[in-house]
């Protein structure tokens, strides 16, 4: 569980950190009036969906955290066989790395009210992650052709599941920036799309880290790492 | 306390942010069932999760009836008994308790105490509530498929979940049981996220953290906390879910069922038990950190002071929480794990009592020389200190490893957590109820129909779990269908056991009075006027009681002090709402 505690360690930081801001020690028994203001956003509604955002991405996080904590503990039986990866997520990869890039440009866009960039951006965007998702299907039909079935090896469920459930979240992904696309195309308040936009950019770079590290951990990096780090300190 | 104005005391000019714009609802249909209004959505959790409650309530009575007098009713063999044991943990867990204090009194409350209009994506919370009836309703539709719900223990350890010897582990109740698993989780992240981003973002203005009440803050912990925990819960049904449906072997290591060896290989039982904890020891305090916060407010308001170190209890709520993920393996003693885990894990489990113990000490502090109300609320709340230390020292006990691992497995478990997870949260439900009950409805609950529920429930449930210590000691089994031939067993035993089943019929029936008080009162009960208790939160001040579709009428309050200026010296009223500018105003005396 050593990743999960990792990650809620992190967490637990910024939680100390937020709160710390947040006046924990003053006295309320003394203090009358308007003393301290709370936190009033001048946007209500964007700062809202952007905290709502953030505490999604913990649960996602933590989603991932112990998958991952899942993976380590069930490679430690004898019978584990590692998958050999398909060449194909490389390419995969290349496009998620793509399909961020050309959000954070739509998202840049929006900011300085170009519609044109904006909209190519999106549409780029939409289409590399499209483009990264039948990659990734293309790489279960590899496996699958290979005699690596979901069933053979614990190794191979858990590639399946992993990237199954990545998939997954960027599909969500895909939904809501469709919406936002349509959000864009009807020409909704500039101000209005550059939150979408931002929200879905966001998430994107997210998954995006999430699918460096599910990489890592698949193609046993992590495993040498710890192992190299181990003999240092022997 | 002295008055101390900082900064401006007066009038403050009303916020210059303009109103949240609202979804109205224009028809029967948005306004009471597909409700986007927190409050609405708060009673049709609270409503659902009573109901399965009152399902699960049976389903004990059936398993009692089976332990007290064995082989007398034939309709239960050990399938049901299994069957029926199973589905009343995992209700009264997750779809009742969590549903109802997070769903229920979070949706409720939290908009209405920290002066907000609404949830913030209510949209969202509308599907939470939706969502979360189709979790009930796909569990509830396990007890009609064929094989019936599983029965494999509501902590579903593989791999017997889903082999042929345990009920439903065929057949569909495992399947049913994981897929309403994973939807309520679905549906709890979508509600948990308005919680959580509601206390952030919404707070009226002067409502610091500090100025919180404590429901809200107790509410606010054990959103985030059930954010981060139910992933683990998640994680494990999807791996078990692929296990029982694509022959994984994520779980199952090889493994010979009724004779014939199953083409599984290598699969850790040992992970599952960790998702699981990982998620079910959190899930313990999610349950019991509203239930602190609620009875904090409780004791304060019907004993008329203020709360005795307000921040200590803040502290203490943030402190049990993060610790609370540290302590899931003392679930785990005698599961053949590594045994120098236990010794780390006795270690932090007893340091969750300091926290712990530091709110009780608070608590009674705040009692004492209190002008103590014995009210159906206050009664509750008294009662949930006596039990929930009852239930915790037994925790003490059970946390160190020499002790757990002669009781592990026995009926002494069972009676731990019924006491400190079982009967405690249900008394601060019934005791917040019956103090909410006239904000939510307009009028009172039935004091005389309170006070017999209140000491039948209290009473019943200590001569229904205090004996199960001793039974537990004595080396009773739990998770048997009948005792057999055991001759560490005395007969005695046997009539202590018919005795608690009597009591729990009892018990059970006397429930149904709380149920026809809830509705004779909605017509009949007296009127409560606005702050019936005459308390300081903001839920109290508003406008309109029943609180309207907005909570605030044309402005949202502004907060001027915290949540328990009770008694103040010089004040007129011995109670200060929290968004009344200055102790003189009330009696009318010029500003000093």
């Amino acid at each position: 569980m050593g990743s999960s505690l990792i990650f809620l360690a992190a967490l637990l930081a910024i939680g100390i950190w937020w709160l710390s801001r947040q006046g924990l020690m003053s006295k309320p028994w003394l203090e009358q009036g308007v003393v301290a203001e709370a936190p009033f956003p001048r946007d209500f509604t964007s700062s809202a969906a952007r905290m709502g955002l953030g505490v999604f991405l913990a649960v996602v996080g933590s989603l991932f955290a112990l998958l991952i904590s899942a993976y380590a503990i069930r490679m430690q039986v004898s019978d584990w066989r590692d998958v050999p990866l398909p060449k194909v997520l490389w390419l995969n990869t290349g496009m998620l790395i793509l399909s961020s890039a050309a959000l954070q440009s739509a998202w840049n866009a929006a900011r300085k009210a170009e519609e044109d960039a904006l909209m190519v951006g999106l549409f780029a965007a939409g289409v590399a992650a499209l483009a990264f998702l039948s990659g990734q299907l293309l790489a279960w039909r590899q496996l699958t052709a290979d005699g690596y079935f979901l069933t053979s090896n614990a190794a191979n469920a858990f590639f399946y599941m992993l990237t199954g459930i990545h998939g997954l979240h960027l599909l969500g992904g895909l939904v809501a920036l469709s919406r936002t696309i349509a959000l864009a195309w009807r020409g909704a308040q500039p101000e209005r799309v550059r939150l979408s936009v931002g929200l879905c950019a966001t998430y994107w770079h997210f998954l995006l880290i999430v699918w460096f590290i599910l990489l890592s951990v698949l193609t046993a990096w992590v495993g040498i790492a710890l192992d190299i780090c181990r003999q240092l300190l022997t | 306390m002295v008055d101390v104005p900082l900064g401006h005391v007066g009038p403050v000019p009303g916020a210059d942010i303009e109103d949240v714009e609202l979804y109205h609802p224009h028809s029967w249909i948005t306004k009471y069932v597909f409700a986007q209004d927190a409050k609405v959505i708060a009673i049709q959790y609270s409503l659902t999760a009573l109901s399965v409650g009152l399902i699960a309530l049976v389903l004990s009575w059936l398993m009692r009836l089976q332990l007290g007098f064995p082989g007398v009713f034939s309709f239960i063999d050990a399938n049901a008994y299994y069957q029926f044991i199973t589905m009343h943990g995992m209700m009264m867990v997750v779809y009742v308790l969590t549903a109802l204090f997070l769903g229920g009194f979070g949706n409720y409350l939290i908009p209405l105490m920290v002066g907000a209009r609404d949830m913030v994506f209510p949209y969202v919370n509308m599907l939470s509530f939706w969502v979360y009836l189709l979790a009930v309703l796909i569990l509830i539709a396990s007890f009609f498929a064929p094989g019936g719900p599983t029965g494999a223990g509501w902590t579903l350890y593989p791999p017997q979940a889903i082999l042929s010897g345990t009920p439903g582990g065929q057949e569909w109740g495992i399947v049913l049981m994981l897929a309403s698993l994973m939807v309520f989780i679905i549906g709890f992240t979508m509600g948990g996220l308005n919680y959580v981003v509601t206390v952030l973002q919404a707070r009226a203005r002067g409502m610091t953290l500090m100025r919180m009440p404590l429901t809200v803050w107790g509410i606010f912990t054990a959103s985030f906390m059930a954010l981060l925990a139910f992933p683990a819960l998640f994680v494990g049904c999807v791996m078990m879910m692929f296990d029982r449906i694509f022959g994984t072997s994520f779980f199952l290591p090889a493994i010979v069922e009724m004779g014939q060896p199953l083409e599984r290989s290598g699969g850790s039982p040992l992970l599952f038990q960790h998702l699981f904890w990982f998620f079910g020891h959190p899930e313990v305090y999610i349950v019991a950190l509203p239930a602190f916060g609620i009875v904090s407010d409780l004791i304060s308001t019907h004993a008329r002071r203020n709360i005795f170190g307000y921040r200590m209890m803040v502290w203490a709520l943030l402190a049990i929480g993060a610790l609370s993920f540290v302590v899931w393996a003392h679930h785990m003693y005698v599961s053949g794990m590594n045994p120098y885990f236990g010794f780390f894990f006795a270690t932090t489990t007893l340091i969750i009592a300091i926290p712990t113990a530091i709110k009780v000490y608070n608590w009674i502090l705040t009692l004492w020389r209190g002008n103590i109300h014995l009210t159906v609320p206050m009664l509750f709340a008294l009662a949930f200190i006596v039990t929930f230390v009852n239930g915790g020292l037994t925790g003490l006990f059970l946390g160190n490893v020499v002790v757990d691992v002669p009781l592990s497995d026995t009926m002494f478990v069972v009676a731990h957590f019924h006491m400190v997870m079982g009967v405690a949260p249900i008394l601060v439900i019934f005791g917040a109820i019956y103090h909410w009950y006239p904000k939510v409805t307009g009028r009172m609950l039935n004091d005389t129909l309170g006070k017999l529920h209140f000491w039948v429930t209290f009473l019943g449930a200590y001569a229904i779990f205090f004996p199960m210590h001793y039974l537990g000691l004595m080396g009773v089994p739990r998770r048997y269908y009948e005792m057999g031939e055991m001759s560490f067993v005395p007969p005695s035993a046997h009539t202590l056991n018919a005795f608690i089943t009597i009591v729990a019929l009892v018990v059970g029936a006397t429930q149904l009075t709380f149920v026809f008080n809830l509705f004779w009162s909605l017509r009949h009960g007296k009127v409560a006027g606005s702050n019936p208790w005459r308390a300081t939160t903001l839920e109290w001040q508003t406008p309109e009681t029943p609180p309207s579709h907005g909570n605030w009428g044309k402005a949202p309050p502004i907060v001027y002090r915290w949540a328990y200026d009770y008694s103040v010296p010089g004040a007129a009223e011995d109670f200060l709402p929290q968004n009344q500018p200055s102790a003189q105003a009330v009696s009318g005396e010029a500003h000093g």
